[in-house]
């Protein structure tokens, strides 16, 4: 909880990224209002908010795509605005569009991609990372979504970057392709990257993420470990039984002794026990209402 | 702390020569691009060729005035519409920002840019030539004119490259950069001396056509497939070839300060 930036704070010079008082304007509508945020190194950050929040315009600033309005921003120690050639050799960027239809075969597209780094990684190893090896005779435009999406992410990694921007990257997949994906990023995360995801799925940002931050309104309203975000753990329980033919349930800061209670009062297990915390979706619908 | 040391970068030659490899590639293995930028003037060719074969005075054929023509044509596709069709797509599709998100120096994709339009017009040319002359009999330049057909061919071809870039500023997508510049390619065609003498064509539509490239590329290159006695049928009553020079000259200025003043690496 005391890991929010507050607009006074100077730039963290040890973060992957530090942003202070950040500002952008597209004409009369102010996209970003005066954000606060710290990234650390080594770790998984994901940034939710509803579409126009100011998410993807926050990322593309640290990217070096747009100008800011106003504030402060180092990525990597250096300013975005500057872009040097150096400071990109150090970042891996998967946009939400992606990178284009190509024909190339995949390992043609992931080997010229490496053509622009020093100390790029061997194709072959990222194509395996990625799960691309069988595809890689195959033309950039032939592959299905969750393939090119997979292409993006080794595109994005080849360069061997300290962080990757991770914009929306699982948008469009089944559930199986998902959840292959999320032990993409986990062995990246072994490998010491840090990554900035910005997703729409909750169970994604807690599956993947060390701390989530939650954007509404162009601001940055909160930022914690998933399973603490919005008070989550010490918010009543709601402990739910079924009694004389009817469904009861009880809202209470003390579900053990309350489940104990009710254990005395039933001579046997008590019929479809449950005790339920408020799910991320639950904290998350409940904040960006709130900044609303 | 954070580390400050300088990031290696590979050499730019190693990273020319990357991007000149996937431009070549990304063209010659596109059946649509090939067919339309390479096979359509062959196949004009082919059919005018066979159909306009009258004889435009001192035993001339008018094959002899086409194969001119058609060659400016080609160049033209390879250029001009190639690179405003070509780029438009990759703004669009967001090829071009992701590059630009990568360290690759920005001078890479110019100049892998460059060598396609050179692939592209060699091949156009050749292919061109070689039909001409074993089907139609059409007579190689010789001596001096080589070199009038080399730099015509370049200073043209650096002109519509320019202008093909700064037109896939305008556009929306490959497909309306398509949609805008095909007709427009197509008129100018028609009035620059390419399907019919130039000299047959309405004064105002003359002038029309001595705006843009095309004109003088055709005429640069009618000096050079055409006895010199056939000079004195230009409206001009000679080949004018230091117009020429002058005209894509100020073209490639004029195409040079629009591209940086419009090229954009991503949507707006």
């Amino acid at each position: 909880m005391a890991d929010r930036q507050r607009p006074g704070d100077p730039l963290d010079p040890d973060a992957a990224i530090s942003v202070r008082g950040l500002v952008k304007r597209y004409g009369d509508f102010t996209a970003v209002d005066g954000l606060d945020l710290d990234i650390r190194r080594g770790e998984i950050f994901a940034l939710l908010g509803p579409n126009g929040a100011g998410k993807t315009t926050t990322v593309e600033i640290c990217e070096g795509y747009r100008a800011r309005d106003a504030g402060e921003v180092r990525v990597l120690g250096e300013d975005p605005a500057d872009g040097t050639r150096a400071w990109k050799a150090r970042l891996g960027i998967v946009l939400q569009s992606g990178s284009g239809d190509s024909q190339l075969t995949v390992r043609e597209l992931v080997s010229a991609q490496a053509s622009y780094y020093a100390d790029p990684r061997d194709v072959d190893e990222v194509l395996a990372l990625v799960g691309l090896t069988e595809k890689a005779g195959v033309r950039g435009r032939s592959l299905s979504g969750g393939q090119r999406r997979r292409l993006d992410v080794a595109l994005g990694i080849v360069g061997r970057p300290t962080l990757l921007f991770l914009d929306e990257p699982t948008t469009g997949f089944d559930p199986e392709a998902r959840r292959q994906f999320w032990s993409l990023i986990r062995s990246l995360r072994e490998l010491g990257t840090t990554m900035l995801l910005t997703t729409h799925y909750l169970d994604e940002a807690e599956a993947l993420a060390d701390r989530v931050g939650v954007i509404a309104g162009g601001r940055l309203v909160e930022v914690a470990v998933p399973s603490a975000l919005g008070g989550r753990e010490t918010a009543p329980a709601v402990v739910s039984w079924s009694e004389g033919g009817a469904r009861r349930s009880e809202a209470t800061a003390t579900p053990t002794a309350f489940v104990a209670g009710l254990a005395a009062r039933f001579p046997g297990e008590v019929p479809d026990l449950a005790v339920a915390r408020p799910t991320l979706e639950d904290v998350y619908l409940q904040m960006i209402g709130d900044a609303r | 702390m954070m580390t400050t040391t300088a990031t290696p970068l590979p050499p730019l030659a190693s990273v020319y020569r990357s991007r000149v490899s996937v431009e070549l590639k990304e063209f010659f293995r596109q059946r649509e691009s090939v067919v339309f930028t390479l096979l359509l003037p062959v196949l004009l060719l082919v059919v005018f060729g066979a159909v306009l074969d009258f004889d435009l005075g001192d035993g001339v054929s008018f094959t002899q005035y086409f194969m001119a023509g058609i060659i400016a044509a080609g160049i033209l596709g390879a250029s001009l519409q190639n690179m405003a069709i070509n780029i438009a797509t990759e703004r669009s599709d967001g090829t071009l920002k992701h590059l630009a998100g990568t360290p690759m120096p920005r001078s890479a994709y110019f100049v892998g840019k460059i060598a396609q339009v050179l692939a592209v017009t060699l091949a156009s040319v050749v292919v061109l030539l070689l039909i001409g002359v074993v089907f139609y009999g059409v007579d190689l330049p010789s001596g001096a004119d080589w070199l009038t057909f080399a730099w015509v061919t370049v200073l043209g071809a650096a002109a519509c490259t320019l202008l093909g870039i700064a037109i896939s500023s305008i556009a929306k997508n490959g497909r309306s950069a398509s949609a805008t510049v095909t007709p427009f390619a197509l008129l100018l065609q028609f009035i620059s001396g390419v399907f019919f003498q130039f000299s047959e064509i309405p004064t105002w539509m003359q002038t029309f056509a001595s705006i843009f490239p095309l004109k003088w590329m055709a005429q640069g290159l009618r000096s050079v497939f055409l006895p010199d006695a056939l000079a004195a049928d230009e409206p001009a009553g000679s080949w004018e070839l230091g117009r020429v020079a002058l005209v894509l000259g100020i073209w490639c200025v004029l195409g040079l300060v629009l591209c940086v003043r419009t090229f954009r690496w991503q949507d707006r």
